[in-house]
């Protein structure tokens, strides 16, 4: 199972990005051999539309969960008709290596 | 002028199956072309006859007005009648529709998360494992996400200096600090 992570920057230390379609990085973690991703977001600077463009790019990499601060209505309806569960942690302060080692440990 | 823009119809379970085709049937051509079902109408006949809610309860699951229900319902009723007395085909599609699905809180973590599978049973928090969840009527659809919350700033076009855009306050009105010329919105500089 693949989950992606929203994140500030593109090492283990950084925090979770509290925006889901102008995050910076993502994180794809892969639950099977605990492989991790650091992906740029390609829509980080659009000014309009970024919603459904970010959901499209991070669905095309067959991801089950996304994990971020907050999500939009427009990426919402369409996470929700693609099946795709959403976890929103709204604690800015918390680190990529923390929400790792809670998927491992759960 | 534009007829008025229709509000989304919140869907909460998409449908089973595809449609439904008569059997039994020699092909006749009044029944060739099949019935196109909406999924807005499927729900509504979902909603009433199989939940059993009145049309008022039901009008706020699928958050439109209790008239505006009514009509959705009386069309696919219509709809099913015709596709039973002419054995025609019903193919359920298209509508003015969006999913909606049910939220959680979990409290051990402090997190929200939705169940986009109505049919599994959420036991766990899929984030920290705990079994302290929580049904919440949470959306994550604040307001402010609802406006354009795009990064805006104002720049001086005599000596580029930037700064970020006070809502409700004009950039041309705005003096730069450094230069005290008047400053310009710099998404249409």
């Amino acid at each position: 199972m693949k989950i992606a992570i929203t994140s500030t920057g593109n090492s283990l230390e950084s925090n979770i990005d509290q925006r889901f379609a102008r995050c910076a990085y993502f994180v794809i973690y892969n639950t099977e051999n605990k492989a991790i991703e650091f992906i740029p977001n390609p829509n980080k600077n659009k000014q309009t539309g970024a919603g459904p463009a970010t959901v499209q790019f991070i669905a095309s990499y067959n991801v089950n969960k996304i994990i971020s601060g907050e999500i939009g209505a427009n990426s919402k309806a369409i996470l929700d008709s693609l099946k795709i569960q959403m976890i929103l942690i709204k604690e800015p302060e918390r680190k990529i290596k923390e929400i790792i080692d809670m998927l491992e440990n759960s | 002028m534009a007829p008025r823009i229709k509000r989304l119809r919140k869907i909460i379970q998409p449908p089973v199956v595809k449609g439904f085709k008569p059997y039994g049937v020699t092909n006749t051509e009044q029944n060739e072309k099949s019935i196109i079902l909406l999924y807005e109408e499927y729900e509504a006949i979902r909603l009433c006859d199989y939940k059993m809610y009145n049309h008022l309860q039901a009008s706020e699951i699928i958050n439109v007005s209790r008239p505006t229900f009514t009509r959705i319902y009386a069309s696919a009723r219509q709809k099913i009648a015709k596709a039973f007395a002419e054995g025609r085909e019903i193919k359920i599609n298209g509508g003015n529709v969006y999913y909606d699905s049910p939220w959680y809180h979990c409290n051990t973590c402090s997190c929200y998360f939705n169940n986009p599978n109505i049919d599994d049973v959420i036991r766990n928090c899929p984030l920290c494992g705990s079994r302290d969840i929580v049904s919440d009527n949470f959306s994550p659809v604040s307001q402010e996400t609802l406006v354009d919350d795009y990064d805006d700033y104002c720049i001086c076009p005599n000596c580029g200096y930037e700064k970020k855009h006070e809502y409700g306050e004009p950039c041309n009105k705005v003096v730069c600090p450094q230069c005290n010329s008047f400053m310009r919105r710099k998404k249409f500089f």
